[in-house]
């Protein structure tokens, strides 16, 4: 199967590899799939509890070529964006961001549930701790 | 070097430069069908296939009367055990073959079962290796047909014939075996290990694609099969339709050189495996080799790399040429059946890579491939949460995965 230029640039130049502090509670976490699937997506993402706004994410994904581009991609997106604007992010745009093939829509959708899931996790850290925000 | 490498070996091999040599004349001037009998044009494609016939069976031990051509050798294991099980049908309904076989052979005992027979498939040891008491204890009044294959095509493994051919002897069983990975590689000889039926492939050892051959025993027993074709009733029979004169040719001098380069090649390919392994083993940790080492074709190594993904390592190392178990490289979308009967779990199933080594690999290939694995390796690892995981003493198997 032959990828596209943009999942080639992605899976040979991945965007903001790494980890944030997963203790931090403006730091949410969302690690998606499984290894006996064979794609594995944890995304995670920053977010200034005064606006919102989400200044920092971070990737790491085991999976095909396809799976590290659209969760790379993923990072980039909502980099800048607000948690609410995030969650509106589709898989579809996803797809034909990165060409993907019919084969390749899931990893698509792991990259949107990457999102979802770490934005579940940062509201439910704040929910849970409303002292630290107002600190913060 | 040029690359892109070719280390894929077990999928197909280039064709010999010698086989094409061979082959050319029969596509142009010697062009005859072999069946012509009253001309020269005939005669002289007949020559070629029946000295073709003569360097297969001196490759394997047989007569030239017990080989019959075909189009490969998914079309000898389909008539090796179709043809069997038409053929013998009255004498019993049932069929013994393991869990890692090619589908070219699972797949026909699967329609066989959906016209009444019985088909038993033996589990394989961790090892991949069968267990011969299981396969003793499966065989019945009933058993017709035991089909177990030599090497194989994905580990290497190499399953005890000489065993299993002894014990379908005395059970007056026959005993079919794909040896397509085998023959040309590592001695393989019908008589010394009971062979009944054996499926060869042109394409695998140098030779071209679209021929291949079924030995068929002739005497002690004299084993009969069903035609799985009409026509001509070429093949004594046994296969209808044209000759592939040059591919025949072909296929013969394969086998020849195969014969005559068997013991140097399979020695250098065998260290240069042996290389690439002790390569990768020493610069990386958590890899693991799947299948018997001790029984293994000497040209095979299949590696499992935890914590990369195959097809994520296939495009790191792009410009070498392997296969993967990973699911996201099969038809199917499952990950290797051949590792699962091993009871590799599917997490590192999907991180396994197949090494093919063949006649034209160089030791500065073997070399380059290695140091490119490693890098690739290292690089994904930086990239994967598991590797990270495991790093933080995760214990991966304990964790509640949000999978779909």
């Amino acid at each position: 199967m032959a990828y596209s230029n943009k999942v080639l640039d992605h899976y040979n130049n991945p965007r903001n590899v790494g980890s944030l502090d997963k203790a931090d509670p403006n730091v949410g976490t969302g690690m998606v799939g499984a290894p006996e699937c064979g794609d594995v997506m944890k995304l995670q993402l920053k977010v200034n509890p005064d606006t919102g706004v989400i200044e920092d994410a971070k990737f790491k994904t085991f999976g095909c070529g396809s799976a590290i581009a659209s969760s790379s991609l993923a990072t980039e997106w909502v980099k800048g964006k607000t948690v609410d604007e995030a969650l509106q992010i589709k898989n579809t745009e996803i797809v034909n961001e990165l060409s993907l093939p019919p084969v390749k829509i899931h990893c698509s959708v792991l990259a949107e549930d990457a999102i979802k899931a770490a934005i579940d996790d940062y509201k439910k850290k704040q929910a849970a701790h409303p002292v630290e925000q107002l600190v913060s | 070097m040029k690359t892109p490498i070719y280390m894929d070996n077990h999928a197909t091999t280039p064709l010999d430069p010698r086989v094409l040599e061979a082959m050319m004349p029969y596509f142009t001037e010697r062009f005859g069908n072999a069946a012509s009998r009253n001309h020269s044009f005939g005669w002289q494609a007949e020559e070629a296939v029946e000295k073709g016939r003569k360097q297969i069976a001196d490759l394997i031990g047989a007569s030239p009367k017990e080989i019959v051509f075909t189009s490969g050798a998914t079309e000898s294991d389909n008539l090796a055990i179709k043809g069997v099980a038409e053929m013998y049908a009255e004498r019993g309904n049932h069929i013994i073959t393991a869990a890692t076989e090619h589908k070219a052979v699972l797949d026909t005992c699967k329609k066989l079962e959906k016209h009444g027979f019985r088909v038993t498939y033996l589990p394989v040891k961790g090892d991949g290796l069968i267990d011969l008491d299981m396969l003793r204890e499966a065989i019945t009044d009933k058993t017709i047909l035991i089909s177990i294959m030599r090497a194989n095509n994905e580990i290497g493994v190499l399953q005890p014939i000489a065993e299993i051919g002894r014990m379908a002897r005395e059970r007056g069983v026959l005993f079919h075996t794909d040896a397509v990975q085998a023959v040309g590689k590592i001695p393989v000889n019908v008589e010394k290990d009971n062979i009944d039926l054996m499926s060869i492939s042109g394409h695998k050892i140098y030779g071209p694609k679209g021929v291949g051959a079924l030995y068929v025993r002739r005497k002690n027993p004299r084993v009969q099969l069903t035609a799985q074709m009409d026509g001509g009733g070429h093949e004594r029979g046994m296969r209808s339709g044209t000759l592939n004169v040059p591919g025949i040719v072909g296929l013969g001098e394969a086998c020849e050189l195969c014969g005559k380069e068997m013991a140097e090649e399979s020695a250098r390919l065998g260290a240069l495996r042996d290389k690439l392994r002790h390569t990768l083993e020493s610069a990386l940790d958590e890899v693991y080799i799947n299948g018997s080492m001790e029984h293994r074709l000497p040209n095979n190594l299949n590696m499992s790399f935890a914590y990369v993904e195959g097809e994520s390592m296939l495009m790191g190392i792009k410009d070498i040429a392997v296969s993967s178990g990973s699911a996201c490289t099969s038809a199917s979308l499952e990950p290797s059946y051949v590792l699962k009967a091993l009871g590799v779990g599917d997490d590192l199933a999907h991180t396994s890579i197949r090494f093919g080594l063949g006649r034209f690999n160089t030791e500065e290939e073997v070399d380059y491939t290695a140091q490119r694995v490693i890098e690739t390796v290292k690089r994904l690892r930086e990239l994967s949460p598991l590797y990270e995981m495991a790093k933080e003493g995760v214990n991966l198997k304990k964790v509640e995965w949000a999978s779909r």
